[in-house]
């Protein structure tokens, strides 16, 4: 029975930390965070900043590719210059970190908003309320969301900021339209549940009733919706990056840099690996940790969709 | 033939210190029975008793889930714990069969019955698909379903409840088995329908020899259909013997608190103070109606009912699945509003929900926010009402607890801390806060074993005497309402058929439906069970 | 059966309301944009004459309401556009006219739809085969060796963008060992043997990248089959382990993959953007990416239109299967 009272963040804690696997994706995470948060700290360390360029160390002859062993490594340039400008690349790869992270996280917040609002209110309202938004969030389950993002990243004005735009348009367009309509059918219910039934005859209001009884309820599966949203995110915004209407130079992103490094994986192989391994591992981390966030909060559904960890007991049941 | 397979011994089960574990629980504890060929063996204990689990592990079904399984087997001649899988597999369907509780969840949603009585036997002959189809066919027309050869084409959520019951023993016969193993087959069910069944498991073993394990919760069920009972607790043997002379006259202790705590549908209520003159009337209900839905799927749950509830008595209603008695349960607390008529309170119409009338909730886990401590829960009708002294509602709120039998201290609790009988104590107590004059209570009893039933029946009565209140006790269980009641009414498809005093109905019932409903409860003596069988049949020519 | 034949109604007329509704919300977000849209609509190098040519045939004084009428009326009976010296006509269903090539947007993606179409029933195939055969294995196999392997395999594949795996093939496969040639579209009608080889790639990246979620679907899908009542029935009525996992534990996943699958290809039919852009095809997926760095509008109103199309049908198509496979669903 999973029962998050007011410990639960607590409780959640102590059943994440069982699952080996989860653990070490929390630690990534974390330290991705902390990456993402200390970017100019890193780069003031390294002596270096993510726009500066450094003409110098690129062979123009040879058409911009970058001077000396393992692409320019040296103790000024730690992860060697970007091909053609001579950027720093450790600065662009942490200062991306920060894109990455951040536009996934705003977008999912707008998401979660969305779904949460609108799906308690169709589930609350009346049949009307119901019919209208349960039809608004279909259409948004339909909305293919590369090309709707495409097409709105592109119509809206350059002078807007680009990385909270992204985040906007990924928030407002995908993602929420599931949400919501999840939310709607726990809403419903929970709402005939005999303990809501019993906070009724007890005299309280809708709107208490909703905060005390039903709010609650909704945690477990938006924190696991979440737990989704925020590394399918981190690759759309690589993605839209990856096309180039995502976040623009001068602004470092992970998708961005892969754009052009293909061209440059002989003679700077580093240019495609790091770009492309920071992606992995933070979507990786992200993923496996969302799976422990729903292990821990449901131990029993999460057994069947937890990937190949923590999942001994049940496999042998099966077995017979 | 392996080796597994001895000559058939003289028992049809032979278990001996049968002990099963669950990682440190141990769920049945060296147990021992036999049963011979063609005889029917109930095993009778409440929930947690270890009963299912030894049926289960009658077909080796504990193999590879991690229980710890030790004793000896022996179940038509094959030995459980030895088998290779290969015997087991032939065993399992084929010379022992086993009737599940849930006949919707037992059965695969997405195939034919016919279907699944197909591939079960087609596993254990060699016959063709055609052939096997034709099988299924004859083993449901068999088990009393009509036109069985088109309704094997249907899938089983367009079966009603006691239809696919009677599928799941087709299944289970389909091999012709020498033992069938039922699992609380019946208690899913509506009475008349359960009647039906345990009538049917009696015919099939008459004319097939059949033997049967039954496992029920209920002595009644098992009074109907075995010879020889085995009462268990804690995984152990309480009392084993004859039914007759284990339901008769029992010699432990614990079969005696057990038969004792059992509702009698044919005894009056122990205590009955009927009040002399009638008392004010507090709660009337006049031509009730509710609809679901709009259109040509309206659905008529509860059509023209009226009802008056005097001041400290208990009205019973009494129905089966889908006679609209919860719905009318929930529009006389205001929870539901009536499509049309009104319920009046104190002599005024009420609109909405009202704190005098209280309701007590049937499931002890749904009806406690598992989020939220149980004081917390039970303070939430005085908090509402405005009470903003926090020492006082807590102070209160520790007095309802101690009131309905639970300590003071349990206050800052969770619900999952709670058995099932103690939930339905917090549910009393928050009923109890708003300071009702009327407590609707919808099956407050029917998800408690027996003997929890009779201590929550007993807390109810006492808080009725020394507060005045009246009770609308809804219910199933016609034994129970009985034990309950002042006055009665039996629903059925949404209308009262009958009212009246409790005594009159139960004594002379003047409703057909009536006759049928207590011609189907279980009698606890054997053979007054036989006569009501023979009564049933000549009810069901009529 | 009864019930069914309106069951389809009442999912079509949803999918028809979707539809109009979507078309409503992408024309409203589009042509009320900020800024000129005659300057916007016509491109960057367009004379001051062409842009008042252009306000006046997307009837930019009209109001809003009476100018997607015009779009609808473009749409069911065709349009007629006058260039200044000519007037072209465009039959219906006519979602305008891309003011940069002076094509009509319903040719122009016609015209790339056999690509994107290729594209994505061949990785179609593909990821349902990959997908549902490494679910059904890691079933059966499971708590063993094998299940933990695939179940790494499949987050790996998760956490995968489809750009990054298609970039590393390509560099491996192509220039490195230069197994294949770098990927170059040949039409099916023109030789399918090269079609096939040069879509070998782009199948390959989609289909190990979707075939991930498919792996994850079916395998938790059958999980929670296994666990259910009905599994336990046959169980005991000696069904052995084969028969449970085919016949009762995969059909409990036909259901959702049909759903998932049907609203992925309803997306890839409208483009799969960056499998298209990264290997060159010129499918609807490229020719939209070309249309956005341009800002041709109608172009990109139009594609975004037709995907949300692909992918309303493909959900309808998927709600009338999805009961096929599930009677119960009718019920509801």
């Amino acid at each position: 029975m999973s029962a998050p009272g007011a410990s639960g963040a607590r409780q959640l804690w102590r059943r994440l930390r069982t699952q080996r696997s989860a653990l070490v994706a929390a630690v990534v995470v974390a330290l991705l965070v902390l990456v993402a948060l200390g970017a100019p700290l890193l780069t003031a360390i390294e002596g270096q900043d993510p726009t500066t360029y450094h003409p110098s160390l690129v062979d123009s002859a040879r058409g911009g590719v970058p001077i000396g062993s393992f692409g320019g490594v040296s103790a000024e340039h730690w992860l060697g210059v970007e091909p053609q400008t001579g950027r720093d690349l450790f600065a662009r790869l942490v200062h991306g970190a920060r894109v990455s992270l951040g536009v996934a996280l705003a977008a999912t917040v707008v998401q979660l908003v969305l779904g949460v609002v609108i799906g308690v209110a169709a589930g609350l309202g009346n049949r009307w309320v119901d019919l209208v938004l349960t039809r608004i969030a279909d259409i948004f389950v339909a909305m293919p969301l590369m090309v709707v993002a495409l097409a709105l990243l592109a119509i809206v004005p350059t002078s807007f900021p680009r990385p909270v735009l992204v985040a906007l348009v990924v928030g407002l367009v995908s993602g929420w339209g599931t949400l919501a309509k999840m939310v709607r059918a726990q809403t419903l219910t929970l709402k005939e549940l005999d303990y809501v039934a019993a906070a009724r005859l007890s005299g309280w209001g809708t709107v208490r009733i909703a905060r005390r009884e039903l709010l609650p309820g909704l945690a477990t599966p938006v924190i696991t919706f979440a737990a989704i949203l925020v590394p399918t995110n981190i690759t759309v915004e690589a993605a839209l990056s990856f096309l180039g209407v995502g976040v623009k130079p001068p602004t470092p992103s992970w998708g961005q840099m892969l754009t052009s490094a293909d061209v440059w994986y002989q003679a700077a192989p580093q240019y495609l690996l790091l770009p492309a391994g920071a992606l992995f591992v933070t979507v990786l981390a992200l993923t496996v940790l969302g799976d422990g966030v729903r292990t821990a909060l449901d131990p029993r559904a999460a057994s069947r969709l937890s990937v190949g960890t923590g999942r001994k007991q049940e496999a042998k049941g099966e077995v017979s | 033939m392996s080796e597994a397979e001895k000559a058939p011994s003289r028992s049809l089960v032979e278990v001996t210190d049968l002990t099963v574990e669950f990682g440190e629980l141990r769920a049945v504890d060296r147990l021992s029975f036999r049963l011979q060929r063609g005889a029917a063996l109930a095993l009778v204990g409440e929930s947690g008793s270890g009963k299912s689990t030894v049926a289960a592990a009658l077909l080796g079904l504990h193999r590879g889930t991690g229980a710890r399984v030790a004793g000896a087997i022996e179940v038509a001649g094959v030995d459980v714990q030895e088998a290779p899988e290969q015997t087991l597999r032939r065993l399992r369907g084929g010379k022992a069969a086993m009737v599940f509780q849930d006949p919707l969840s037992s059965l695969d949603p997405y195939y034919a019955i016919g279907d699944q009585i197909a591939e079960v036997y087609r596993v254990h002959t060699r016959a063709s698909r055609r052939a096997a189809r034709a099988r299924a066919v004859e083993v449901l027309d068999r088990v009393g379903i009509p036109d069985a050869v088109r309704r094997s084409r249907s899938r089983p959520h367009e079966f009603s409840g006691g239809m696919r019951q009677r599928a799941l023993i087709a299944m289970a016969l389909a091999c012709e088995p020498d033992l069938l193993i039922a699992d609380e087959p019946t208690t899913a069910l509506d009475v008349t329908v359960q009647a039906q069944i345990l009538d049917l498991l009696h015919t099939l073993r008459e004319e097939m020899g059949t033997g049967l394990l039954l496992v029920t919760h209920d002595v009644g069920v098992a009074a109907e259909s075995v010879d020889e009972v085995l009462v268990m607790r804690h995984g152990r043997s309480v009392e084993h013997g004859p039914v007759s002379a284990v339901l008769g006259s029992p010699e432990q202790p614990y079969t005696r608190e057990l038969l004792g705590a059992v509702p009698r549908v044919d005894v009056p209520r122990a205590s009955s103070e009927a009040p002399e003159e009638p008392a004010a009337v507090v709660l009337e209900a006049t031509g009730l109606r509710r609809e679901f839905g709009r259109g040509k799927r309206a659905l008529t749950a509860v059509d023209d009912v009226s009802l008056t509830i005097h001041r400290g008595e208990t009205l019973g209603i009494v129905g089966e699945s889908g006679s609209g008695k919860t719905t009318l349960g929930r529009m006389l607390v205001g929870l539901l509003e009536p499509t049309a008529g009104e319920v009046r309170y104190d002599g005024h119409a009420r609109v909405g929900v009202n704190p005098a009338v209280q309701m007590v909730f049937q499931d002890p886990v749904s009806s406690l926010n598992p989020r939220r401590s149980v004081g917390e829960s039970i303070a939430d009708p005085l908090r509402a009402r405005g009470e903003g002294d926090e020492r006082r509602v807590r102070g209160r709120v520790r007095e309802l607890l101690e009131r309905v039998g639970l300590e003071a201290a349990h206050y800052d609790r969770y619900p999952h801390e709670f058995s099932g009988g103690q939930r339905q104590r917090v549910g009393i107590a928050r009923a109890l806060a708003a300071d009702p004059r009327v407590i609707v209570c919808d099956e407050p009893v029917s998800a408690l074993d027996v003997t929890t039933q009779a201590h929550v029946i007993a807390l109810l009565g006492e808080l009725q005497r020394e507060l005045g209140l009246a009770l609308v006790f809804v219910a199933h269980d016609l034994a129970v309402v009985r034990q309950v009641s002042d006055r009665v009414a039996v629903m059925r498809r949404g209308r009262i058929v009958e009212e009246g005093p409790a005594d009159e109905v139960y004594d002379n019932p003047q409703d057909p439906y009536t006759k049928q409903l207590l011609a189907a409860v279980p009698a606890l003596d054997p053979q007054i069970a036989a006569q009501r069988r023979a009564a049933r049949r000549e009810l069901a020519v009529v | 059966m009864t019930g069914f034949g309106g069951f389809i109604l009442r999912r079509a007329v949803g999918a028809l309301v979707t539809l109009f509704a979507l078309s409503v919300i992408i024309y409203v977000v589009f042509y009320v944009t900020p800024g000129n849209v005659a300057q916007i609509t016509c491109g960057p190098r367009c004379s001051p004459a062409q842009v008042q040519q252009v306000a006046g045939q997307l009837h930019l004084d009209d109001p809003l309401y009476a100018r997607y009428w015009h779009f609808l009326q473009g749409l069911f009976v065709g349009q007629d556009y006058s260039t200044g010296t000519s007037v072209q006509h465009c039959s219906a269903p006519c979602l305008g006219l891309s003011y940069q090539s002076d094509q009509q947007v319903t040719e122009l993606i016609l015209a790339k739809l056999p690509v994107t179409a290729s594209l994505a029933l061949g990785a179609m195939v593909l990821w349902l085969v990959i997908g549902v055969g490494t679910g059904v294995l890691s079933v059966w196999r499971r708590g063993r060796l094998t299940e933990r392997l695939l179940t790494t395999l499949t987050l790996a594949g998760m956490s995968t963008p489809v750009f990054v795996i298609g970039l590393v093939l390509m560099i491996v496969v192509c220039g490195q060992l230069e197994l294949l040639p770098f990927p170059q579209y040949v039409a099916f009608t023109d030789d399918p043997e090269q079609w096939a080889w040069n879509l070998l790639l782009p199948w390959l990246s989609l289909a190990l990248i979707e075939s991930a979620t498919y792996a994850r679907l079916t395998r938790a899908s059958m999980l929670e089959t296994l666990a259910e009542d009905h599994v336990r029935t046959f169980r005991a009525y000696g069904v052995g382990e084969r028969g449970i996992i085919w016949r009762h534990a995969l059909r409990g996943a036909v259901a959702p993959l049909i759903a998932v699958n049907a609203n992925n290809i309803g997306v890839l039919f409208g483009g799969a953007v960056l499998t298209e852009t990264l290997f060159g095809l010129p499918g609807i997926g490229q020719e939209m990416v070309e249309a956005v760095k341009v800002v041709d509008l109608p172009v990109v109103v139009g594609m975004v239109l037709v995907t949300g199309f692909f992918v309303v049908l493909a959900n309808a198509v998927a709600d009338v299967l999805y009961a096929v496979a599930d009677r119960r669903v009718v019920l509801t």
